[in-house]
């Protein structure tokens, strides 16, 4: 379970507060109009970004303080998710070993993962040899290897077609299914979220909404949410 | 995003590196300012010094401006097979050791030159190498490319589509420079004067080598005169904190006059405007021509004088080189490894104190830090067991400007791009290092690591208020040059030359492959 307690962080050019609690294995969307502060919330739970005020738990453990890595998350970001000169099985191995230091049995396992995501067999290749979809599908073979419980995902798909992203969002679902992790993931698309997650965090005012309904808040969205849809 | 708020222990590197550096630069100007002994130790000939520095530090940017304004625009406006060599070659200078160009204007501007049997055969008086104009003179042929490269920028940064409206306004050339080229140079000529200017105000080789006695003594000149010759360590320090002074004095003036970035990028592209006929075409064809047999009829000379040789070259010439060599190799290494640090800390932003730590060596001359280091450690080593270690380690102090040029904007792009995945990913320290930093910065790194390299090859400046008996390969080419030895000496210059672009090409090649 994730918790944000009384979380405030306040620049010169944005401020955010935050208080919610998301059960295990729920699926979030978060959504807000362009600088409403959604990379913001996700930043504050991935550990980019330290707030001033409040705490952050995970399973009741306060997390607030840990770096980036050491939280029981992994992040999507919206580009650059691979090293571009390490090869698709570097670039996975990552998630096993930091140091790529990897024996039989882990090369094994991210060949593994590799065909599980439909890449079987381009264990060599660079990222910049593949086309965008499978860019994207060797980064979630990373979030399937490292199985962290929260999954952060930043509109990591926001360059991709629509019919491609609703295949990486299908992805997506049957790794959190399979890891049984948490999922907040940043979209600008209402379909995305209706589609995806039974749950949406608005963000409006400086402000994050504890997650609702994602259905009901759609079809009768409060008045800032409605001048953003349009 | 703020980012890296826990990343603390990489951080502690840097600011260990930039405390470290400033208190050895800070230190040793400490130990010269101690041993100084007021203004009033400095006698008519020491001012007569400070005069000349200033003076033909001045004339050289004037005169290397306006002889590069026209090169600039002939290269900026016509097209032709080899343009491209001809702007690399430019680049050149940078890493061509002083003393093998000082070899080559001999080679053609001495006695026995070309210029001076051709003025003889005319009637005409001699034109002396040695003294004032032999020190301008070289002050120009080092500072012409960098002026015309700087020039050109200027002249590239004027956005094509003004050609094109000037064109369609029927503009005749004249009205063309008026309007755009007029601006532009007015705006960017300071910029290039002042450069210069600062490069001839710490001038030592050229000064050792073409000028000295009362007319031709720059300032590093005469603490390095105050050392070996009189060993008057006082007058030396004083010397040095005037020399310091002039360099405080010129950084100033960077805060009204703005120097165009040396290392641009976009030279060779081919747009641009095509520039008029008519006589204006002949003018360009003969700048361009005159400019690149001033830069390459010297070294294509001592090239032809001392290649020949270079198997006849004695025993010592060869330690010499292999330890030069040697030396080298350290000094890029520790350059490397400081401007690595250094440039990780600053891309993390915040410390902008580490930055000015890096940027030190601009305001410390080599022969002061060279004084205040032996005025330090003179207790505890001897003069022998300090010339080689001394002289690494102020070369690769005075490569940190230069590296940290190209290496903190690659560090910044870095942090930017693949800082989060990095930090999402838990890459710390050597596995950090070994799989993100190196291989992502591989070519500013070998740029760096190949210019901290060649500049330390050719450098003949500290060595000399130290050795004689174990002599660099630039130190051993001025003793040949002494002994008048100049056919040796020319050898030793041609193989100088090749082993400094040599390391140079390998350290830069190097990052490319990688």
């Amino acid at each position: 379970m994730l918790e944000l307690r009384d979380i405030s962080v306040i620049r010169a050019d944005y401020a955010l507060r935050a208080s919610m609690t998301v059960p295990r294995g729920a699926r979030i969307a978060v959504i807000g109009a362009s600088g409403a502060g959604k990379s913001t919330l996700l930043s504050l739970i991935g550990g980019f970004l330290a707030p001033d005020s409040g705490r952050i738990l995970w399973d009741g453990q306060d997390i607030t303080a840990l770096p980036p890595g050491r939280r029981p998350v992994s992040f999507l970001f919206q580009d650059q998710n691979l090293f571009p000169h390490l090869s698709v099985a570097q670039n996975v191995g990552l998630g096993l070993r930091p140091d790529l230091r990897l024996n039989g049995a882990q090369r094994a396992r991210v060949a593994q993962v590799l065909e599980e995501v439909g890449l079987a067999g381009m264990e060599d290749r660079r990222p910049a040899s593949l086309s965008g979809g499978q860019q994207s599908r060797v980064a979630l073979a990373r979030v399937l290897l490292r199985a962290r419980p929260l999954l952060l995902l930043d509109e990591p798909f926001a360059a991709l077609g629509p019919a491609l992203k609703s295949e990486m969002l299908d992805l997506l679902a049957r790794i959190a299914a399979e890891t049984r992790a948490t999922v907040l993931i940043v979209t600008h698309d209402p379909q995305d979220a209706r589609s995806f997650a039974p749950e949406t965090v608005l963000i409006d005012g400086g402000i994050a909404q504890p997650p609702a309904p994602t259905g009901p808040l759609l079809d009768d969205p409060p008045p800032g949410l409605r001048a953003y849809l349009g | 995003m703020a980012a890296g708020v826990f990343a603390i222990r990489p951080a502690a590197g840097g600011a260990a590196v930039a405390a470290g550096l400033a208190a050895l630069i800070l230190g040793t100007l400490a130990a010269v300012a101690l041993q100084a002994r007021g203004l009033s130790g400095l006698g008519a000939w020491d001012w007569r010094a400070v005069w000349f520095t200033i003076w033909q530090a001045a004339v050289s940017g004037l005169l290397s401006a306006a002889l590069a304004m026209p090169v600039a625009r002939a290269l900026a406006r016509r097209r032709f097979p080899g343009r491209a060599a001809l702007v690399t070659l430019l680049g050149a200078p940078f890493i061509l050791p002083v003393i093998v160009a000082i070899m080559g204007l001999i080679a053609v501007f001495g006695r026995n030159g070309a210029i001076n049997e051709g003025l003889r055969a005319l009637g005409l008086p001699e034109f002396s190498v040695y003294g004032w104009q032999g020190v301008i003179l070289a002050h120009v042929f080092f500072n012409l490319p960098l002026s015309v490269r700087l020039i050109l920028q200027g002249w590239q940064a004027i956005p094509a589509e003004r050609f094109r409206l000037a064109e369609s306004l029927g503009f005749a050339p004249a009205n063309l420079t008026r309007h755009l080229e007029r601006p532009m140079l007015r705006a960017v000529l300071p910029g290039v004067w002042l450069a210069v200017f600062l490069v001839c105000l710490t001038s030592f080789t050229v000064a050792l080598a073409l000028g000295g006695g009362p007319s031709a003594t720059t300032v590093e000149l005469a603490i390095y005169q105050a050392f070996r010759f009189d060993f008057d360590l006082g007058r030396a320090a004083t010397l040095g904190l005037v020399q310091i002074g002039l360099c405080l004095a010129a950084m100033l003036l960077t805060r009204r006059i703005a120097i165009p970035a040396a290392f641009g990028t976009g030279l060779d592209e081919a747009q641009g405007p095509q520039g008029p006929a008519g006589w204006r075409q002949g003018a360009d064809a003969l700048a361009i021509v005159a400019a690149t047999a001033f830069l390459l009829w010297p070294i294509l000379a001592v090239t032809a004088q001392g290649l020949p040789r270079i198997p006849a070259l004695p025993p010592e010439v060869w330690a010499a080189a292999l330890r030069s060599v040697v030396m080298a190799l350290v000094s890029a290494l520790l350059a490397l490894v400081l401007c690595l640090t250094l440039a990780l800390a600053i891309a993390r932003g915040r410390a902008a104190w580490i930055e000015a730590a890096g940027m030190l060596p601009l305001v410390a001359s080599p022969l002061v830090l060279g004084t205040g280091l032996f005025i330090l450690l003179r207790g505890w080593f001897s003069t022998d067991a300090l010339a080689l270690p001394v002289t690494v380690a102020i070369n690769a102090i005075m490569a940190l400007p230069f590296g940290l040029r190209a290496l903190i904007p690659a560090a910044r792009t870095l942090r930017a791009d693949y800082g989060r995945l990095a930090d999402s990913l838990e890459m710390h320290g050597l596995a950090r290092l070994r799989l993100v930093t190196l291989p992502r910065l591989a070519r500013p790194l070998g740029f760096a690591g190949g210019l901290a390299a060649a500049l330390a090859m050719g450098d003949l400046g500290v060595i000399t208020l130290f050795a004689s008996d174990q002599p660099t390969l630039p130190l051993k080419l001025y003793q040949l040059m002494n002994s008048y030895r100049m056919t040796d000496a020319s050898a030793c210059a041609v193989l100088l030359m090749v082993i400094s672009f040599a390391l140079f090409w390998l350290f830069d090649r190097g990052g490319r492959l990688a």
